[in-house]
């Protein structure tokens, strides 16, 4: 398959169901969801902006540590995570913070993972999310590795794997996908594309016109989305799940699909990109995915000023109940000392008493609070 | 069906491996192997031989040509469900795999509480001592000592290799597994058949002794046997084969060293950043007062493993073990 061309041929082809002012495109196929659907996918992404805002203000008063904002990325988050099962696995980044919360897991856990406490990696045992990966393109194997198993244990789950466009840069990326082929995975490899690796712009990440092309290489399909249109993220990623559990003849089950997007803010709370690069393009503004999509559900009567707001209010006190539990947790030092090993060794034992023992002698402020 | 007798069997070291893995994959149908050349062709040392013929492509999968794919592949495996039983072909080649074993295969139990856990098996043949180009004879155990979460276990005998293997697929844990492809058929022992597996964690008293305790493990065992044999009209030497080097057993080498107060510590990796270090420090914190003489390290050299033909000076051998016996006794 060689890369499809928008009309004035200025770059390559994306799958796109809004215009930039939520209209439905004239040859669009929008996705058929019923309307707990569509508001469950605009919930979704207030609840990340908002929660982006919160978390970097909390991060500025000193009550979180790192956080990797994700502003310019709710649809390829949110829309793409609606589009699986329940027993379908995922596999986040440390900036897949929305999608995590739409397959299950708690808020809380973020800002409980962002804080520094160990319980927020912690996903309740029937949510199927993977603790978030930190190293670069890691996960891309193991997702595939999950893959391989679910059709080894004849299961009829999918894995979806997130990752950047400068994880595509990795070994990793490579040996994952190349895998993922020679082994028909049921995987979808989801590039979120944010055009920036920290201050590296994708330019300089891949000589590629696209990411999505190099799918073909692996000898599975690539998918170029607008990553900032709910309903195109929605309908490739569900596309892309059920040819991952059937395919159809001469198909291939994993998918590449590279959402196309831009990271508003900083890469984290700890860089300042006003360094290498200028103020969000218009370009990249006019196509908001929260903006368009409300215009969009406004346009479809989904959503009125009443539904808006009662959706405001729901999201702003979720989001700060999730604060407040997660303030909440003080983690047991000892618990460093649990689950490195089903067993705990001698050794374990023994520097798990001498904390005990040292805590105990100097209590928590003196022997801990002079760093 | 055919009546399977359950009896023992003359083994190589290798064979030892292929037999571990015949069983468990016989008895339990998680248990899958995979790595580059383990399928048709049976391994490169042919530890996977007939393996493929008896269980198919589906549980003895040969894979591309890329160690972080093979063991992320494998975390992926373990981590729902399976067993993955994954070989590197030469220790010299796991360093792409590294970041997979210490920032994952190590870390998920713990970062998740135990909710998700990763019980694999790597497996790779290491040590020197067979004339084998650049890369292919390294030991550098001790990079993977240092991870907690991981247990790195070592056999040097065909009956440790089958049961020690068996183990380490059982253990919910993730296991490097380190073959000595030195001693791969340099021995027979009688194994037992079927169900045979020897805890992980256990050191074993290969000679018992009373003057001198000498630790060591893998290739470096039987050397270790043989310098004590020559010694022993003046020395009597008890000989500790480590067996596992993460966890180590501290109980058992302890108690040897309180028993004679002078220690050796032999292995053919660097000396620097060793285990031998991490023995004499464990020594030093358990058992000082009963110290008579410094721990004497017999190791390779702190250089790149030599081009081969210089690698009989590189690796101890009987002499080198026993000046360094005779230097920690006559203290």
């Amino acid at each position: 398959m060689s890369i499809q061309y928008a009309d004035d041929r200025s770059e390559p082809y994306r799958v796109q169901v809004l215009d930039s002012e939520g209209r439905v495109l004239p040859n669009a196929d929008p996705p058929d969801l019923d309307e707990e659907t569509l508001i469950g996918i605009y919930e979704g992404m207030l609840l990340a902006r908002r929660l982006d805002t919160r978390a970097v203000s909390l991060q500025r008063q000193g009550r979180l540590g790192t956080y990797a904002p994700m502003a310019g990325q709710e649809a390829a988050q949110v829309a793409s995570a609606m589009a699986l099962d329940a027993a379908d696995w995922l596999y986040p980044t440390y900036r897949d913070h929305a999608a995590k919360i739409v397959h299950g897991m708690d808020p809380a856990s973020i800002f409980a993972s962002v804080g520094g406490k160990p319980a927020g990696y912690v996903a309740p045992e029937e949510v199927n999310v993977m603790p978030e990966y930190i190293p670069i393109a890691t996960q891309i194997p193991h997702a595939t590795g999950a893959g391989m198993a679910a059709r080894y244990r004849g299961e009829d789950t999918a894995v979806l794997c997130y990752f950047g466009d400068g994880a595509t840069s990795e070994g990793d990326f490579h040996e994952g996908l190349n895998f993922a082929g020679v082994f028909d995975a049921p995987v979808v490899f989801f590039c979120n594309n944010n055009q920036w690796a920290i201050s590296t712009p994708v330019e300089r990440q891949t000589a590629s016109e696209t990411i999505a092309e190099k799918a073909h290489a692996y000898g599975f399909a690539g998918v170029r989305v607008d990553g900032m249109d709910p309903l195109a993220v929605y309908q490739a990623t569900r596309e892309a799940l059920e040819k991952a559990r059937s395919p159809g003849p001469n198909e291939a089950r994993p998918t590449l699909i590279e959402a196309v997007q831009y990271r508003y803010g900083a890469h984290s709370t700890a860089d300042d990109p006003s360094v290498y690069r200028d103020d969000v393009p218009d370009r990249w503004e006019e196509r908001d995915p929260l903006d368009r999509y409300r215009a969009y559900l406004r346009r479809q009567r989904h959503l009125d000023d009443e539904r808006e707001s009662d959706i405001e209010d729901r999201v702003v006190r979720r989001l700060e109940a999730a604060v407040e539990e997660a303030e909440a947790i003080q983690p047991d030092p000892v618990e460093m000392f649990d689950s490195v090993y089903a067993e705990p060794t001698p050794e374990l034992e023994d520097q798990r008493a001498d904390l005990e023992a040292l805590r105990e002698r100097y209590g928590d402020v003196e022997l801990a609070g002079g760093h | 069906m055919s009546l399977v007798v359950q009896s023992e069997h003359e083994h190589t070291l290798v064979e030892g491996v292929n037999a571990a893995l015949q069983a468990a994959m016989e008895r339990d149908d998680r248990v899958i192997v995979m790595g580059e050349d383990v399928g048709k062709n049976g391994g490169v040392f042919r530890a996977t031989q007939g393996l493929y013929d008896e269980f198919g492509e589906d549980r003895v999968i040969d894979t591309p040509l890329a160690e972080s794919g093979i063991v992320g592949a494998a975390i992926g495996l373990a981590t729902h469900g399976l067993r993955p039983v994954a070989e590197i072909q030469f220790m010299g080649f796991i360093y792409p795999a590294f970041d997979q074993l210490v920032s994952h295969a190590a870390r998920l139990r713990s970062r998740t509480r135990g909710r998700i856990t990763c019980p694999l098996v790597v497996r790779a043949p290491y040590g020197g001592g067979i004339r084998a180009p650049e890369h292919h004879s390294e030991s550098m155990e001790a990079l993977f000592a240092h991870q907690p979460g991981l247990k790195v276990a070592i056999p040097s005998t065909p009956v440790d290799a089958k049961g020690m293997l068996t183990a380490a697929i059982r253990d919910p844990d993730p296991v490097l597994f380190l073959e000595p492809k030195r001693i791969y058929r340099s021995d027979r022992q009688t194994v037992p058949a079927g169900d045979h597996e020897v805890p992980l964690g256990e050191a074993a008293v290969r000679r018992e002794g009373e003057d001198v305790s000498v630790f060591t493990y893998g290739a470096m065992v039987q050397p270790t046997l043989d310098a004590a044999d020559v010694l022993a009209d003046a020395v009597d030497v008890e000989v500790i084969d480590l067996r596992s080097i993460s966890p180590l057993d501290r109980d058992a080498i302890v108690s040897s060293f309180r028993k004679t107060g002078r220690a050796a510590v032999v292995h053919e990796a660097p000396r620097s950043g060793g285990i031998a270090g991490e023995l004499t420090s464990l020594l030093q914190e358990e058992a000082l007062v009963y110290q008579e003489a410094p721990v004497e390290r017999v190791t390779g050299f702190d250089t790149p493993y030599p081009a081969y033909a210089l690698e009989d000076y590189y690796l101890p051998g009987v002499a080198r073990i026993a000046d360094g016996i005779e230097k920690v006794v006559s203290f």
